[in-house]
């Protein structure tokens, strides 16, 4: 009996789906819709608050007023998606609290990008133009999601993400058209972080594993190649623009596929990276487990303080 | 015991000018009222997308049962003569 | 000394309050004890080197070597920094933050409010514009210390041990030399006298609603506004002049 309703609910719920009627908090979603979503919108939240370090790495050696305002105000955002996707993650019944503790002791996953360590000044402009680009690249789509408090929180970070592909493309532009050594810092971040920028649209279709049922539940939209290739055939023009080296010699543009081509991805180290052996996991998470555990008793006396003044009010 | 010590959610609720209602943006959490309100205001509104703000605590909102949604709201879509387009108007006459 | 030479010894002073406390603050990002007040303690971080940046924009117009507000932040040695011992502090725990932002904002607010009436049409648009990003900050750092100083018996503790600390650090907020008493004269700033009786107030009302007591030790630190800082001065330059230095002459 119960089988047969959980069928008509799930057949409902699909029509609803294809329909591009929106799932909301309330409505009935089958379980592997939530905990699908549950995971991905807390490791998307992770990868923005995990994502922050790197950047922030470099703020305070920012080399002028402008660039450490402009950088300050870029990696705060980035706290405030993290703060929407856990909003969002909420609505579907994932404490936040928890889903911050499964980041510290290695359950939950993040972007593996943010696990390359900033190295100089230049870093900041290929972070920004290249990991925000491949972000934005993933995020676009993810506005028309099925579930409405993901799609909202992501419309909401697309439009401030504009800001900083931008910021990160100037600082490439200053620093390709700058002195010898300037140019150099410029292909260096570019050749550290042209790789790693790829891998962060996944494993190739063929090797990942949710992709066939995400996309009927429309949580995702393009395959992670497709947003790869996507990538790729913007990001080279600005490459040749910059008067820069792409860092891959096979690099070429197809004209019967009217696509870049490019060369093989190494899977091995990306997946190193995601399994804990990159060159900054355990410092990324160790800074943000700090953070937490130094945080412990101001979050304390904060509702400790609330409780005090509330029974002084009741009494 | 150990869950009482965290911050309750709020509801941020956001009015982006003079005329417009409070909008729905997102919730956050904060130990007090006052704190829910400077923290929507760092969280929420970071490029003038408000200029007042209510906050309420997520627990305090009482939400329709969405399996009651054809009960609620389907009676209402009969009574189409509450519409303007229901109504015949002669041809030439304006301002109605 | 000319009034220019004044003005310009003057916005440098507030320019650098406002930069090294910036700076310190910036540090915190992606650290802070919760992911709302992270972005908040940014927030009063941009806002200080906002205002940095206006004032030495500012100073770097009154300045007889004509150097440009980057050249100013960035290019000067330890020595001719002449911000507050109390700015330069380490962030140390939130409390050692929140109290030594408390102690700055609420004596801040107090200066601002008056020079936003100044002679100098410049400094009176730079405060009236500064005065309204620092009267929130006060309210925000208000709070806070009276929720730790009110909150647990640990929060209590530690903030207690911030005040001891840092209201050493507060006396030089109304350090005065002829800069001032040439500046006052003219109506361009105003005078100690008349601000710390309001800072004062705002302390004792905010420390008292955090049940806090003022240190026993009334010991004054003073010596930034003439050049002679902490030892923690040295590297918050090193990190902060790390790219002029290694890179000279280069645009960014
Ligand atoms: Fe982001
Ligand atoms: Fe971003």
């Amino acid at each position: 009996m119960m089988e047969i309703d959980n069928k008509e609910l799930e057949n409902k719920f699909q029509q609803k789906i294809d329909r591009d009627i929106k799932i909301e908090p309330n409505d009935w979603m089958p379980d592997a819709y939530r905990t699908t979503l549950i995971r991905q919108i807390s490791q998307h939240a992770h990868s923005e608050v995990v994502g922050m370090l790197p950047e922030g790495n470099w703020i305070t050696r920012a080399p002028n007023l402008r660039r450490k305002a402009v950088l300050l105000a870029k990696v705060q955002d980035e706290a405030g998606h993290g703060l929407y996707l856990y909003s969002a993650a909420e609505t579907l019944g994932a404490d936040r609290e928890q889903t911050i503790d499964d980041l510290h002791s290695g359950k939950a996953k993040y972007s593996s990008i943010f696990n390359y360590p900033t190295l100089t000044w230049a870093d900041m402009g290929a972070v920004g133009w290249l990991v925000d680009g491949a972000a934005i690249m993933n995020q676009v789509p993810l506005c028309r999601c099925s579930y409405g408090p993901y799609a909202r929180a992501m419309i909401r970070v697309c439009k401030e993400e504009s800001f900083h592909q931008r910021q990160g493309f100037e600082i490439m532009t200053k620093l390709a058209g700058g002195a010898i050594e300037q140019k150099e810092m410029a292909q260096d971040a570019l050749n550290r972080f042209w790789w790693p920028a790829l891998m962060m649209f996944g494993p190739s279709d063929a090797d990942s594993s949710h992709t066939e049922q995400s996309m009927k539940w429309k949580i995702k939209r393009h395959t992670n190649d497709e947003l790869r290739q996507m990538f790729v055939d913007v990001t080279v023009p600005q490459i040749e623009t910059l008067g820069l080296t792409v860092p891959d010699p096979d690099v070429k543009w197809n004209e019967v596929k009217g696509r870049y081509d490019y060369g093989p991805i190494d899977w091995d180290e990306f997946w190193q990276v995601v399994g804990g052996n990159g060159p900054c996991n355990k410092e990324r998470v160790d800074a943000r487990r700090k953070a937490k555990e130094d945080g412990k008793w101001v979050v304390e006396a904060a509702m400790a303080f609330t409780n005090k003044r509330n029974s002084k009010k009741s009494a | 015991m150990e869950k009482s010590k965290e911050w309750p959610l709020w509801e941020v609720f956001i009015r982006s000018k003079q005329g417009l209602n409070h909008k729905h943006v997102g919730s956050l959490r904060a130990s007090d009222a006052t704190m829910a309100i400077d923290n929507a205001r760092d969280v929420y509104t970071r490029r003038s997308e408000g200029i007042s703000i209510w906050v309420v605590p997520s627990n305090n909102i009482t939400a329709s049962d969405p399996s009651d949604e054809d009960s609620l709201f389907e009676p209402a879509n009969s009574k189409v003569y509450r519409h303007p387009t229901f109504y015949d108007v002669p041809d030439g006459i304006s301002h109605m | 000394m000319t009034t220019k030479e004044a003005l310009y010894n003057y916005t440098l002073r507030m320019g650098d309050d406002s930069l090294i406390l910036g700076q310190r603050l910036s540090e915190l990002c992606g650290h802070g004890p919760i992911l709302e007040e992270d972005i908040a303690l940014t927030n009063i971080s941009l806002d200080l080197i906002g205002q940095a940046t206006l004032l030495l924009d500012y100073a770097g117009e009154l300045d007889k070597d004509s150097r440009n507000k980057d050249q100013l932040a960035f290019l000067r040695i330890e020595k001719q920094y002449v911000n507050i011992l109390l700015v330069e502090q380490p962030n140390g725990h939130f409390g050692d933050t929140i109290l030594r932002q408390f102690l700055f904002d609420a004596y801040r607010t107090a200066l601002l409010e008056r020079l936003s009436t100044s002679k100098d049409k410049r400094l009176a648009g730079i405060a009236e514009k500064s005065l309204k990003e620092t009267k929130y900050h006060l309210k925000h750092s208000s709070e806070w210390v009276i929720r730790l100083g009110d909150g647990t018996e640990e929060s209590h503790l530690r903030i207690q041990n911030s005040l001891d600390k840092l209201f050493r650090y507060a006396h030089e907020l109304f350090y005065e030399n002829e800069v001032d008493n040439l500046l006052i004269k003219e109506g361009i700033v105003p005078s100690a006298q008349g601000i710390y009786p309001v800072w004062e107030k705002t302390v004792n009302d905010v420390l008292e609603a955090a049940t806090l007591s003022l240190p026993k030790n009334n010991w004054k630190f003073q010596g930034g506004r003439e050049g002679r800082h902490s030892e923690h001065m040295g590297y918050l330059l090193a990190d902060m002049q790390y790219m002029q230095r290694t890179y000279p002459n280069m645009e960014w």
